[in-house]
Protein backbone atom coordinates (compact mmCIF):
# COMPACT_ATOMS: atom_id res chain seq x y z
CA UNK A 1 0.00 0.00 0.00
CA UNK A 2 3.32 2.23 0.91
CA UNK A 3 4.30 1.17 -2.16
CA UNK A 4 1.26 3.30 -5.03
CA UNK A 5 0.79 6.01 -2.47
CA UNK A 6 5.07 6.83 -2.73
CA UNK A 7 4.66 6.93 -6.36
CA UNK A 8 1.56 9.28 -6.19
CA UNK A 9 3.57 11.80 -3.78
CA UNK A 10 6.93 11.41 -6.02
CA UNK A 11 5.48 11.74 -9.29
CA UNK A 12 1.91 11.67 -9.47
CA UNK A 13 -0.87 14.31 -11.08
CA UNK A 14 -2.87 13.95 -7.58
CA UNK A 15 -5.77 12.51 -9.31
CA UNK A 16 -9.03 14.77 -8.65
CA UNK A 17 -7.46 16.74 -6.29
CA UNK A 18 -6.14 18.53 -9.36
CA UNK A 19 -5.60 17.25 -13.39
CA UNK A 20 -4.23 13.83 -13.51
CA UNK A 21 -7.45 12.14 -14.29
CA UNK A 22 -7.85 14.45 -17.11
CA UNK A 23 -4.30 14.34 -18.45
CA UNK A 24 -4.52 10.06 -18.16
CA UNK A 25 -7.93 10.31 -20.07
CA UNK A 26 -6.22 11.91 -23.45
CA UNK A 27 -3.47 9.60 -23.01
CA UNK A 28 -5.48 6.33 -22.70
CA UNK A 29 -8.37 8.43 -25.44
CA UNK A 30 -6.22 9.08 -28.16
CA UNK A 31 -2.44 7.55 -27.16
CA UNK A 32 -1.20 10.76 -26.31
CA UNK A 33 2.40 11.26 -25.08
CA UNK A 34 2.38 12.69 -21.63
CA UNK A 35 3.00 16.37 -23.10
CA UNK A 36 0.67 16.68 -25.77
CA UNK A 37 -1.87 15.22 -23.48
CA UNK A 38 -0.80 18.01 -20.83
CA UNK A 39 -1.24 20.66 -23.34
CA UNK A 40 -4.38 19.53 -24.56
CA UNK A 41 -5.82 19.43 -21.33
CA UNK A 42 -4.20 22.58 -20.11
CA UNK A 43 -5.32 24.43 -23.67
CA UNK A 44 -9.14 23.00 -23.05
CA UNK A 45 -9.12 24.47 -19.46
CA UNK A 46 -7.28 27.77 -20.33
CA UNK A 47 -4.47 27.25 -18.05
CA UNK A 48 -0.20 26.22 -17.74
CA UNK A 49 0.58 22.81 -17.93
CA UNK A 50 2.14 23.09 -14.55
CA UNK A 51 -1.27 23.96 -13.20
CA UNK A 52 -2.47 20.47 -13.68
CA UNK A 53 -1.10 19.13 -11.08
CA UNK A 54 -1.15 22.34 -9.26
CA UNK A 55 -3.97 21.37 -6.11
CA UNK A 56 -4.42 25.43 -5.45
CA UNK A 57 -5.09 26.69 -9.01
CA UNK A 58 -7.46 23.25 -10.24
CA UNK A 59 -9.63 23.17 -6.67
CA UNK A 60 -11.44 26.46 -7.75
CA UNK A 61 -11.41 25.69 -11.19
CA UNK A 62 -12.53 21.83 -11.40
CA UNK A 63 -15.42 22.59 -8.85
CA UNK A 64 -16.41 25.54 -11.32
CA UNK A 65 -16.67 23.40 -14.36
CA UNK A 66 -18.57 20.61 -12.50
CA UNK A 67 -15.82 17.91 -13.00
CA UNK A 68 -15.62 16.39 -9.91
CA UNK A 69 -13.78 17.47 -6.48
CA UNK A 70 -12.63 15.41 -3.46
CA UNK A 71 -14.94 16.81 -0.98
CA UNK A 72 -18.62 16.24 -1.16
CA UNK A 73 -19.72 19.80 -2.10
CA UNK A 74 -23.71 19.79 -2.16
CA UNK A 75 -25.26 19.94 -5.36
CA UNK A 76 -22.02 19.31 -7.16
CA UNK A 77 -21.75 16.93 -10.03
CA UNK A 78 -20.48 13.62 -8.86
CA UNK A 79 -19.52 10.39 -10.54
CA UNK A 80 -21.56 10.17 -14.36
CA UNK A 81 -22.69 13.57 -14.17
CA UNK A 82 -19.33 14.87 -13.52
CA UNK A 83 -17.79 12.84 -16.03
CA UNK A 84 -20.53 13.82 -18.30
CA UNK A 85 -18.97 17.40 -18.18
CA UNK A 86 -15.62 15.64 -18.75
CA UNK A 87 -16.64 14.70 -22.24
CA UNK A 88 -17.67 18.15 -23.08
CA UNK A 89 -14.76 19.49 -21.66
CA UNK A 90 -12.46 17.35 -23.82
CA UNK A 91 -14.28 16.77 -26.21
CA UNK A 92 -14.08 12.81 -25.92
CA UNK A 93 -16.62 9.71 -25.48
CA UNK A 94 -16.82 8.08 -21.94
CA UNK A 95 -18.27 4.32 -22.49
CA UNK A 96 -19.91 4.96 -18.90
CA UNK A 97 -22.14 8.43 -19.89
CA UNK A 98 -22.50 6.39 -23.33
CA UNK A 99 -24.33 3.64 -21.23
CA UNK A 100 -25.65 6.00 -18.99
CA UNK A 101 -27.90 8.21 -21.82
CA UNK A 102 -28.97 5.09 -23.42
CA UNK A 103 -30.93 4.12 -20.39
CA UNK A 104 -32.78 7.29 -20.25
CA UNK A 105 -36.42 7.15 -21.53
CA UNK B 1 38.05 8.86 4.47
CA UNK B 2 35.51 9.02 1.33
CA UNK B 3 31.84 9.72 2.01
CA UNK B 4 29.55 7.16 2.49
CA UNK B 5 25.82 7.51 1.41
CA UNK B 6 22.85 4.97 2.47
CA UNK B 7 21.78 3.33 -0.07
CA UNK B 8 20.04 -0.04 -0.90
CA UNK B 9 20.17 -3.10 -2.13
CA UNK B 10 17.80 -5.17 -4.49
CA UNK B 11 16.25 -7.05 -1.27
CA UNK B 12 15.70 -3.53 -0.02
CA UNK B 13 18.72 -4.08 2.80
CA UNK B 14 20.47 -0.64 3.85
CA UNK B 15 24.01 -0.17 2.14
CA UNK B 16 27.06 1.82 2.68
CA UNK B 17 28.26 3.09 -0.74
CA UNK B 18 30.69 5.93 -1.57
CA UNK B 19 30.19 8.11 -5.25
CA UNK B 20 32.77 6.21 -6.90
CA UNK B 21 31.06 3.21 -6.12
CA UNK B 22 28.08 4.17 -6.97
CA UNK B 23 29.20 5.40 -10.02
CA UNK B 24 30.72 2.36 -10.65
CA UNK B 25 27.52 0.29 -10.24
CA UNK B 26 25.28 2.60 -12.46
CA UNK B 27 27.93 1.96 -15.06
CA UNK B 28 27.87 -2.11 -14.97
CA UNK B 29 23.67 -2.49 -14.98
CA UNK B 30 24.01 0.09 -17.44
CA UNK B 31 26.64 -1.75 -19.42
CA UNK B 32 24.58 -5.01 -18.93
CA UNK B 33 20.87 -3.91 -20.28
CA UNK B 34 23.03 -2.11 -23.31
CA UNK B 35 24.58 -5.69 -24.10
CA UNK B 36 21.47 -7.40 -23.85
CA UNK B 37 19.18 -5.57 -24.98
CA UNK B 38 21.75 -4.12 -27.90
CA UNK B 39 20.35 -0.67 -26.91
CA UNK B 40 22.43 2.71 -26.06
CA UNK B 41 23.80 3.33 -22.80
CA UNK B 42 23.15 6.20 -20.62
CA UNK B 43 24.80 9.75 -21.25
CA UNK B 44 27.49 10.69 -18.81
CA UNK B 45 25.02 13.73 -17.94
CA UNK B 46 22.44 10.80 -17.05
CA UNK B 47 24.62 9.03 -15.47
CA UNK B 48 25.50 12.43 -13.62
CA UNK B 49 21.61 12.95 -12.47
CA UNK B 50 20.81 9.54 -11.54
CA UNK B 51 23.71 9.76 -8.73
CA UNK B 52 22.83 12.82 -7.76
CA UNK B 53 19.44 11.56 -7.42
CA UNK B 54 20.45 8.61 -5.57
CA UNK B 55 22.64 10.62 -2.84
CA UNK B 56 20.01 12.98 -2.28
CA UNK B 57 19.98 13.66 1.58
CA UNK B 58 16.21 13.35 2.17
CA UNK B 59 14.35 10.63 3.21
CA UNK B 60 11.94 11.19 0.26
CA UNK B 61 12.51 12.82 -3.04
CA UNK B 62 10.22 14.04 -5.99
CA UNK B 63 9.84 15.32 -9.46
CA UNK B 64 10.51 18.36 -10.29
CA UNK B 65 7.45 20.75 -10.42
CA UNK B 66 5.98 20.67 -13.70
CA UNK B 67 7.37 16.97 -14.46
CA UNK B 68 4.85 14.99 -12.98
CA UNK B 69 3.07 12.13 -14.85
CA UNK B 70 -0.10 10.12 -14.69
CA UNK B 71 -0.14 7.23 -12.45
CA UNK B 72 -1.84 3.85 -13.27
CA UNK B 73 -2.46 0.93 -11.34
CA UNK B 74 -2.27 -2.88 -11.06
CA UNK B 75 -3.97 -5.41 -8.43
CA UNK B 76 -6.89 -2.25 -7.82
CA UNK B 77 -8.52 -2.42 -4.31
CA UNK B 78 -7.08 -5.59 -3.39
CA UNK B 79 -4.14 -4.18 -1.90
CA UNK B 80 -6.35 -2.66 0.50
CA UNK B 81 -8.98 -5.94 1.15
CA UNK B 82 -6.76 -8.64 0.05
CA UNK B 83 -4.26 -10.48 2.46
CA UNK B 84 -2.38 -13.65 0.59
CA UNK B 85 0.94 -12.72 2.87
CA UNK B 86 2.13 -10.20 0.28
CA UNK B 87 0.57 -7.19 -1.21
CA UNK B 88 -2.40 -6.60 0.27
CA UNK B 89 -3.52 -5.22 3.88
CA UNK B 90 -6.41 -7.30 4.68
CA UNK B 91 -8.39 -4.20 5.39
CA UNK B 92 -12.47 -5.42 5.58
CA UNK B 93 -13.52 -2.92 2.42
CA UNK B 94 -16.16 -3.50 -0.76
CA UNK B 95 -14.13 -2.61 -4.06
CA UNK B 96 -16.17 0.74 -3.94
CA UNK B 97 -14.83 1.55 -0.91
CA UNK B 98 -11.43 0.70 -1.75
CA UNK B 99 -11.62 2.65 -5.11
CA UNK B 100 -13.64 5.88 -4.05
CA UNK B 101 -10.64 6.04 -1.51
CA UNK B 102 -7.99 5.86 -4.25
CA UNK B 103 -9.87 8.45 -5.95
CA UNK B 104 -10.53 10.87 -2.82
CA UNK B 105 -8.37 9.97 -0.21
CA UNK B 106 -5.00 8.73 -2.16
CA UNK B 107 -4.69 10.97 -5.45
CA UNK B 108 -4.75 8.19 -8.07
CA UNK B 109 -4.90 9.71 -11.34
CA UNK B 110 -6.58 6.15 -12.55
CA UNK B 111 -8.05 2.84 -10.63
CA UNK B 112 -8.84 -0.18 -11.87
CA UNK B 113 -11.38 -2.92 -10.47
CA UNK B 114 -10.09 -6.25 -10.13
CA UNK B 115 -11.47 -10.16 -9.48
CA UNK B 116 -9.95 -11.15 -5.94
CA UNK B 117 -7.88 -14.22 -7.68
CA UNK B 118 -6.50 -11.09 -10.53
CA UNK B 119 -6.90 -13.57 -12.95
CA UNK B 120 -9.49 -13.45 -16.54
CA UNK B 121 -10.14 -16.59 -16.24
CA UNK B 122 -11.47 -17.40 -12.33
CA UNK B 123 -13.72 -14.57 -13.27
CA UNK B 124 -15.67 -15.87 -15.85
CA UNK B 125 -17.61 -18.01 -13.58
CA UNK B 126 -18.53 -14.65 -11.61
CA UNK B 127 -19.18 -12.55 -14.25
CA UNK B 128 -22.71 -11.23 -13.32
CA UNK B 129 -20.65 -9.84 -10.09
CA UNK B 130 -17.93 -8.50 -12.05
CA UNK B 131 -20.11 -6.33 -14.26
CA UNK B 132 -22.76 -5.15 -11.29
CA UNK B 133 -19.46 -3.84 -9.26
CA UNK B 134 -18.32 -1.96 -12.39
CA UNK B 135 -21.53 -0.81 -12.82
CA UNK B 136 -21.96 0.72 -8.96
CA UNK B 137 -17.97 1.80 -9.07
CA UNK B 138 -18.67 3.68 -12.44
CA UNK B 139 -21.79 5.64 -10.79
CA UNK B 140 -19.53 6.75 -7.92
CA UNK B 141 -16.51 7.35 -9.73
CA UNK B 142 -14.65 10.48 -11.47
CA UNK B 143 -11.66 8.98 -12.67
CA UNK B 144 -10.54 6.25 -15.40
CA UNK B 145 -11.73 3.06 -13.94
CA UNK B 146 -10.58 -0.09 -16.07
CA UNK B 147 -11.31 -3.10 -15.61
CA UNK B 148 -7.97 -5.13 -14.46
CA UNK B 149 -6.47 -9.38 -14.53
CA UNK B 150 -3.52 -10.98 -15.69
CA UNK B 151 -3.66 -13.10 -18.45
CA UNK B 152 -1.97 -16.21 -16.75
CA UNK B 153 -2.07 -18.88 -19.29
CA UNK B 154 -0.40 -21.42 -16.59
CA UNK B 155 -4.50 -21.59 -15.09
CA UNK B 156 -5.17 -23.37 -18.64
CA UNK B 157 -2.92 -26.23 -18.36
CA UNK B 158 -3.48 -29.08 -15.79
CA UNK B 159 -4.19 -29.80 -12.76
CA UNK B 160 -6.32 -26.06 -13.15
CA UNK B 161 -6.66 -26.53 -16.48
CA UNK B 162 -8.03 -28.62 -19.89
CA UNK B 163 -4.94 -29.24 -21.22
CA UNK B 164 -1.76 -30.97 -20.76
CA UNK B 165 0.58 -28.98 -19.17
CA UNK B 166 3.95 -28.27 -21.77
CA UNK B 167 6.71 -28.58 -18.41
CA UNK B 168 5.78 -32.45 -18.01
CA UNK B 169 5.30 -32.74 -21.94
CA UNK B 170 8.93 -31.21 -22.42
CA UNK B 171 10.15 -33.26 -19.73
CA UNK B 172 9.33 -36.47 -21.64
CA UNK B 173 10.72 -34.93 -24.97
CA UNK B 174 7.62 -34.41 -26.50
CA UNK B 175 8.31 -31.12 -27.96
CA UNK B 176 5.31 -30.48 -30.26
CA UNK B 177 2.98 -31.65 -28.06
CA UNK B 178 4.08 -29.27 -25.58
CA UNK B 179 3.79 -26.65 -28.28
CA UNK B 180 0.48 -27.74 -29.27
CA UNK B 181 -0.50 -27.48 -25.49
CA UNK B 182 0.55 -23.71 -25.70
CA UNK B 183 -1.42 -22.83 -28.96
CA UNK B 184 -4.64 -24.47 -27.55
CA UNK B 185 -4.08 -22.96 -24.43
CA UNK B 186 -3.34 -19.37 -26.30
CA UNK B 187 -6.86 -20.02 -28.32
CA UNK B 188 -8.72 -20.02 -24.89
CA UNK B 189 -7.28 -17.29 -23.22
CA UNK B 190 -8.24 -14.88 -26.39
CA UNK B 191 -11.38 -16.13 -26.40
CA UNK B 192 -12.11 -16.01 -22.22
CA UNK B 193 -10.22 -12.10 -22.40
CA UNK B 194 -12.26 -10.89 -24.51
CA UNK B 195 -15.79 -12.51 -23.37
CA UNK B 196 -15.22 -10.91 -20.12
CA UNK B 197 -13.94 -7.66 -21.21
CA UNK B 198 -17.25 -7.57 -23.62
CA UNK B 199 -18.94 -7.52 -20.73
CA UNK B 200 -17.42 -5.39 -18.67
CA UNK B 201 -17.50 -2.76 -21.28
CA UNK B 202 -21.30 -3.23 -21.55
CA UNK B 203 -21.07 -2.55 -17.70
CA UNK B 204 -19.42 0.92 -18.33
CA UNK B 205 -15.79 -0.21 -17.89
CA UNK B 206 -13.44 2.53 -19.48
CA UNK B 207 -11.24 -0.08 -20.43
CA UNK B 208 -8.85 -3.20 -19.15
CA UNK B 209 -5.40 -3.24 -18.03
CA UNK B 210 -3.33 -6.45 -19.00
CA UNK B 211 -1.56 -7.24 -16.10
CA UNK B 212 2.08 -9.44 -16.44
CA UNK B 213 1.43 -9.63 -19.96
CA UNK B 214 4.12 -13.19 -20.65
CA UNK B 215 4.26 -14.60 -17.54
CA UNK B 216 3.62 -17.76 -19.26
CA UNK B 217 5.79 -16.82 -22.33
CA UNK B 218 5.20 -16.09 -25.57
CA UNK B 219 1.97 -17.69 -26.16
CA UNK B 220 0.78 -16.05 -22.93
CA UNK B 221 1.60 -12.58 -24.65
CA UNK B 222 0.97 -14.20 -28.20
CA UNK B 223 -2.88 -14.65 -26.67
CA UNK B 224 -3.05 -11.01 -24.91
CA UNK B 225 -2.22 -9.33 -27.98
CA UNK B 226 -4.94 -11.22 -30.30
CA UNK B 227 -7.17 -10.74 -27.80
CA UNK B 228 -6.31 -6.74 -27.52
CA UNK B 229 -6.45 -6.80 -31.72
CA UNK B 230 -10.48 -8.65 -31.11
CA UNK B 231 -11.04 -5.49 -28.52
CA UNK B 232 -10.19 -2.89 -30.35
CA UNK B 233 -11.42 -3.80 -33.75
CA UNK B 234 -14.91 -4.50 -31.81
CA UNK B 235 -14.61 -0.68 -28.99
CA UNK B 236 -12.71 1.67 -31.06
CA UNK B 237 -12.64 4.17 -28.31
CA UNK B 238 -11.55 1.94 -25.26
CA UNK B 239 -8.92 2.48 -22.98
CA UNK B 240 -6.27 -0.52 -23.04
CA UNK B 241 -3.02 -0.89 -21.54
CA UNK B 242 -0.78 -3.93 -21.72
CA UNK B 243 1.71 -4.24 -19.10
CA UNK B 244 4.79 -6.93 -19.29
CA UNK B 245 5.45 -9.46 -16.81
CA UNK B 246 9.24 -9.48 -16.83
CA UNK B 247 11.85 -7.61 -18.83
CA UNK B 248 12.66 -10.61 -21.30
CA UNK B 249 9.50 -12.59 -23.25
CA UNK B 250 10.77 -16.32 -22.50
CA UNK B 251 10.05 -18.44 -25.27
CA UNK B 252 8.77 -21.25 -23.88
CA UNK B 253 7.01 -21.95 -27.20
CA UNK B 254 9.80 -20.21 -29.52
CA UNK B 255 8.41 -20.07 -32.81
CA UNK B 256 4.95 -18.02 -31.92
CA UNK B 257 5.01 -14.74 -33.95
CA UNK B 258 2.63 -11.16 -33.67
CA UNK B 259 2.87 -9.72 -37.03
CA UNK B 260 5.53 -11.49 -38.46
CA UNK B 261 7.47 -10.88 -35.50
CA UNK B 262 8.74 -13.92 -33.04
CA UNK B 263 8.03 -13.03 -29.56
CA UNK B 264 10.40 -15.48 -28.21
CA UNK B 265 13.59 -13.04 -26.55
CA UNK B 266 11.61 -9.41 -26.98
CA UNK B 267 13.28 -6.99 -24.84
CA UNK B 268 11.18 -4.22 -23.71
CA UNK B 269 11.64 -1.59 -26.56
CA UNK B 270 10.95 -4.76 -28.59
CA UNK B 271 7.18 -5.51 -26.75
CA UNK B 272 6.45 -1.86 -26.96
CA UNK B 273 5.77 -1.73 -30.49
CA UNK B 274 3.64 -4.74 -31.24
CA UNK B 275 1.70 -3.08 -28.30
CA UNK B 276 0.87 -0.49 -30.12
CA UNK B 277 0.15 -2.25 -33.32
CA UNK B 278 -2.05 -4.84 -31.69
CA UNK B 279 -4.19 -1.65 -30.46
CA UNK B 280 -3.07 -0.61 -26.60
CA UNK B 281 -3.10 3.09 -26.00
CA UNK B 282 -0.47 2.55 -23.09
CA UNK B 283 2.20 -0.08 -22.68
CA UNK B 284 4.09 -0.82 -19.37
CA UNK B 285 7.53 -1.76 -19.71
CA UNK B 286 9.14 -4.51 -16.77
CA UNK B 287 13.06 -4.96 -15.82
CA UNK B 288 12.92 -7.06 -13.22
CA UNK B 289 15.18 -6.24 -10.00
CA UNK B 290 18.43 -8.43 -8.76
CA UNK B 291 18.24 -8.75 -5.19
CA UNK B 292 21.48 -9.41 -4.90
CA UNK B 293 23.01 -6.18 -6.60
CA UNK B 294 22.91 -2.43 -5.31
CA UNK B 295 20.24 -0.03 -6.26
CA UNK B 296 22.60 2.10 -8.28
CA UNK B 297 23.21 -1.42 -10.68
CA UNK B 298 19.40 -1.91 -10.40
CA UNK B 299 18.45 1.64 -11.54
CA UNK B 300 21.28 1.86 -13.72
CA UNK B 301 20.14 -0.78 -15.72
CA UNK B 302 16.54 -0.69 -15.53
CA UNK B 303 16.53 3.17 -16.83
CA UNK B 304 18.24 1.72 -19.78
CA UNK B 305 16.51 -0.41 -20.71
CA UNK B 306 13.14 1.54 -20.03
CA UNK B 307 14.50 4.78 -21.18
CA UNK B 308 15.25 2.55 -24.99
CA UNK B 309 11.62 1.45 -24.78
CA UNK B 310 10.12 4.57 -24.55
CA UNK B 311 12.18 6.04 -27.64
CA UNK B 312 10.95 3.06 -29.63
CA UNK B 313 7.60 3.14 -27.99
CA UNK B 314 4.68 4.77 -30.55
CA UNK B 315 2.27 4.92 -27.56
CA UNK B 316 2.47 6.27 -24.25
CA UNK B 317 4.79 4.32 -21.33
CA UNK B 318 3.76 3.63 -18.22
CA UNK B 319 6.91 2.07 -16.54
CA UNK B 320 5.96 -1.20 -14.37
CA UNK B 321 7.24 0.29 -10.67
CA UNK B 322 5.84 -2.95 -8.50
CA UNK B 323 8.15 -4.59 -6.14
CA UNK B 324 11.03 -6.02 -7.74
CA UNK B 325 10.75 -4.51 -10.87
CA UNK B 326 12.14 -0.82 -12.17
CA UNK B 327 14.68 -0.19 -9.45
CA UNK B 328 11.79 -1.00 -6.88
CA UNK B 329 13.41 -3.74 -3.97
CA UNK B 330 12.07 -6.98 -4.29
CA UNK B 331 10.43 -6.45 -0.33
CA UNK B 332 6.50 -6.28 0.57
CA UNK B 333 7.25 -3.23 2.32
CA UNK B 334 9.89 -1.20 -0.04
CA UNK B 335 11.39 1.32 1.77
CA UNK B 336 10.11 4.86 0.91
CA UNK B 337 13.89 6.45 -0.29
CA UNK B 338 14.37 3.11 -2.68
CA UNK B 339 11.02 4.19 -4.29
CA UNK B 340 10.76 7.77 -4.79
CA UNK B 341 14.30 8.02 -5.97
CA UNK B 342 13.81 5.07 -8.39
CA UNK B 343 10.08 6.91 -9.10
CA UNK B 344 12.03 10.35 -10.22
CA UNK B 345 14.90 8.71 -12.30
CA UNK B 346 12.30 6.67 -14.32
CA UNK B 347 10.68 9.94 -15.10
CA UNK B 348 13.61 12.88 -15.24
CA UNK B 349 16.02 10.41 -16.57
CA UNK B 350 14.10 7.46 -18.91
CA UNK B 351 11.32 10.07 -19.66
CA UNK B 352 8.10 7.62 -19.02
CA UNK B 353 5.02 9.28 -19.86
CA UNK B 354 2.96 8.01 -16.32
CA UNK B 355 4.20 4.89 -13.86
Amino acid sequence: MGMPISHIMTSGMSGIRAAGDLVARMQFAKSMRVGDAKNYVAKKLNVSTDDLSDEYVMRELREELGIGVITSVAGAPKGIAAKMNIEKLLDIKINCCEKFRKQLK
Amino acid sequence: MATEYKLRMGDGKRVFMTREQIVADIKEGMADAADLGSIPELTEDEIDKLVDILIMPSRMVGVELGKEVPVTHDIGTIRLDGDQGNSGVGIPSSRLIGSMMHERAFGADTMELGHIDYSFKPAKPVIAQEMQTMEVCQQNMVIPLLYGAMPNMGLYYTPDGPFENPGDLMKAFKIREAQESMEHAAKHLTRDTVWIMQRMMSSGSDGVNFDTVGAAGDGDMYASLHAVEALRKQYPDMYIEVGMAGELLLGLHGEMEYDGVTLAGLWPHQQAPLAAKAGANIFGPVVNTNTSRTSPWNLGRAVTFVKAAVKASPIPCHVNMGMGVGGIPMFETPTIDAVSRASKAMVEIAGVDGI
